[in-house]
């Protein structure tokens, strides 16, 4: 009886996933059906936002926020995979054993902070650093990429961390009686060892860093502009989304659908792919 | 057993129903969110009765009055008379809050900067971009400007004070649409979220400009210009400068009270005030009945709270024509 339960339990618990996986997507797809009756795949490559007067119909495209998206997760990705590489080999190879772990629990602790914090530091303390540093309003594609880093790299160096732990011992010790350096052990033994749970963080950080809304939307200046600088203030998908949900209606509340369509597509494939890695590995 | 359960859930559902009677909702504008709190809570001590407004924002406020989910709605953006009668709804003016152009430039205090009305339509399309334009440093003689780029401040979401500081700048040049989130055609632009976004990037960024709502600018004690009017004469952002604005507000019980009161002639008058507005929908008068009273009272009671928190309360005779209006729909 109490097996029956917990088996059919289980299996409504799994199919539930499903099904609001499905239900997610559908009500997007719904909402968003009227925009993509209206502008179709040309809301990809428009870079208007314009609502028309009296607040009816406008002019919707994507495109700027979807570059916007892009290039933040970018700049992020670049900053924040040597140093969350860096971090992890310091804590399995490098690290006296002593500080292993303070070093440890400050990455761990860093993972915890609310996005928000992250964004209002950003604001009142990095962004005047970096328009001291590199001109522009302070507020831009650069501080939100660096913030954007900052806090995608706990996340990636806790997962490298475990993996490069789990590297059998004999292969290191056997590398270093063949005379391999240091270097050369991390290079050649620890790093291809680790290679796919490497790749699956790397592909997960940057699933969470497209996604990011309330750190970005603090720094990144939220216009509808292309940037031609790196400090230049431009707009990302959950920006838009979060800044103009509440007071759009009709045709642009249908286009913020159809944003979240697109930016819900992009993550799923993006999961799916370290998905695939992960389970490589298991096989 | 079931039948006891049955009868106290009837009782729970019955008492929940007595207590909701004495509930008005309503949601909407942001702006005048201040001085609706401290209305509704000296309302509530007052006469026992419980107002909850929450400030969603102009846009979603008339959204869910033309849905009837709530009882009244807040407005900064008049509805013309014809969309009134479209969607069944009653309008008048709660209160006037004024915009000021507040900046973050290294020495120059409150009320030292001196904005003509070229020099402001300049700065908000692009045509000056450095501090130290000849538009505006010929008003600003005493002042050192430093030849730095102007970042201005404005909003990322729809915004019923980008509304009606667009309608002040349209009055100065009308190439300026009127819109709740226009094309700002200014070179070096920063966005933020509601008035408390703006106020921070105003704070972070030096050399920024960007327009907010005057108990922002008291709460963070920002430095703002003095800003020419329509008779030419520069003012300062002070309350008595808006009172002297909001004599010249032209409203009728006659047209809904439609009118955008922005850029008021007056040699004191501050020119970009505002007022907010309270909509109700036309077929619910017992419950209109019971918002109208908050507000009857909050005219009588509340111009101390309101002047406190920087807004204006209307002119005694604005009130006395809202009465008339409230009498003749029936829901006085």
């Amino acid at each position: 009886m109490v097996g029956r339960f917990f088996k059919e339990f289980s299996l409504f618990s799994a199919v539930l996933i499903l099904i609001i996986l499905a239900g997610i997507f559908a009500t997007l797809y719904i909402y968003a059906s009227d925009s993509i009756h209206q502008f179709g795949w040309h809301f990809l490559t428009t870079d208007v936002w314009e609502v028309g007067e009296d607040d009816e119909g406008g002019v919707f495209g994507g495109l700027i926020p979807i570059v916007g998206t892009l290039l933040t997760t970018l700049i992020a990705m670049v900053i924040a995979v040597p140093i969350a590489m860096g971090i992890a080999v310091f804590l399995t190879e490098v690290a006296h054993p002593m500080l292993i772990k303070p070093v440890s629990i400050a990455i761990e602790l860093l993972a915890a902070i609310p996005s928000i914090i992250y964004g209002m530091w950003g604001l009142f303390y990095f962004a005047p650093i970096i328009q001291h540093l590199f001109g522009g309003s302070g507020v831009g594609l650069l501080t939100a990429g660096i913030v954007l880093a900052i806090m995608i790299v706990p996340f990636m160096s806790a997962i490298t961390k475990d993996a490069m732990n789990v590297v059998p011992g004999v292969l290191k010790e056997s590398a270093y009686a063949m005379g391999a350096t240091k270097f050369e052990v991390i290079k050649d033994v620890v790093m291809p060892y680790s290679k796919t749970a490497i790749i699956g963080s790397v592909i997960l950080a940057l699933g969470r860093a497209l996604g990011e809304t309330m750190a970005v939307a603090f720094l990144i200046g939220s216009i509808m502009k292309f940037p031609k600088h790196l400090t230049d203030p431009t707009t990302s998908i959950p920006v838009l989304l979060a800044n103009n949900f509440s007071e759009a209606q009709d045709l642009e509340l249908s286009s913020m659908f159809y944003l979240s369509l697109v930016l819900f597509g992009v993550s799923f494939i993006i999961i799916s792919i370290a998905k695939f890695y992960f389970l490589g590995r298991k096989r | 057993m079931l039948k006891k359960i049955v009868s106290s859930v009837a009782v729970l559902s019955l008492a929940s129903t007595v207590v909701n009677a004495d509930v008005i909702t309503g949601r909407g504008a942001s702006f005048p969110a201040p001085v609706y709190k401290a209305w509704t809570s000296a309302y509530n001590k007052a006469t026992g009765v419980q107002v909850d407004y929450t400030p969603t924002g102009s846009g979603d406020g008339i959204k869910s009055i033309e849905k009837r989910i709530v009882d009244f709605a807040g407005s900064d953006k008049p509805l013309k008379p014809k969309t009134l009668a479209k969607h069944k709804l009653y309008m008048f003016p709660a209160v006037v809050g004024s915009i000021v152009l507040a900046y973050n430039i290294d020495g120059v205090k409150d009320g030292e900067l001196k904005l003509s009305r070229e020099a402001i339509a300049a700065i908000f399309d692009g045509k000056a971009t450095n501090w130290d334009d000849a538009v505006i440093a010929k008003d600003n003689k005493d002042l050192k400007l430093p030849h730095a780029p102007i970042t201005v401040a404005v909003r990322a979401d729809k915004s019923g004070t980008t509304f009606n500081f667009t309608y002040f700048l349209n009055k100065i040049d009308s190439s300026f649409k009127v819109s709740k989130k226009p094309n700002w055609a200014a070179p070096k632009v920063v966005a933020g979220k509601s008035n408390s976004g703006v106020t921070a990037n105003i704070k972070q960024i030096k050399n920024s400009i960007g327009y907010i709502e005057y108990s922002y600018k008291l709460k963070e004690n920002l430095p703002a210009a003095q800003v020419q009017n329509k008779a030419g004469k520069f003012v300062k952002a002070t309350v008595p400068a808006f009172q002297d604005a909001a004599k010249y507000a032209k409203w009728s019980k006659d047209s809904d009270f439609y009118a955008v009161i922005g850029d008021p002639d007056g040699e004191t008058s501050y020119p970009i005030v505002a007022a907010t507005f309270i909509l109700l929908p036309a077929e619910k008068a017992d419950m209109n009945k019971n918002v109208t009273k908050f507000f009857d009272w909050a005219f009588k009671n509340g111009d101390k709270a309101a002047a406190d928190l920087g807004y204006v309360p209307l002119p005694a005779s604005t009130k006395d024509e809202i009465r008339k209006y409230w009498e003749e729909k029936g829901i006085k």
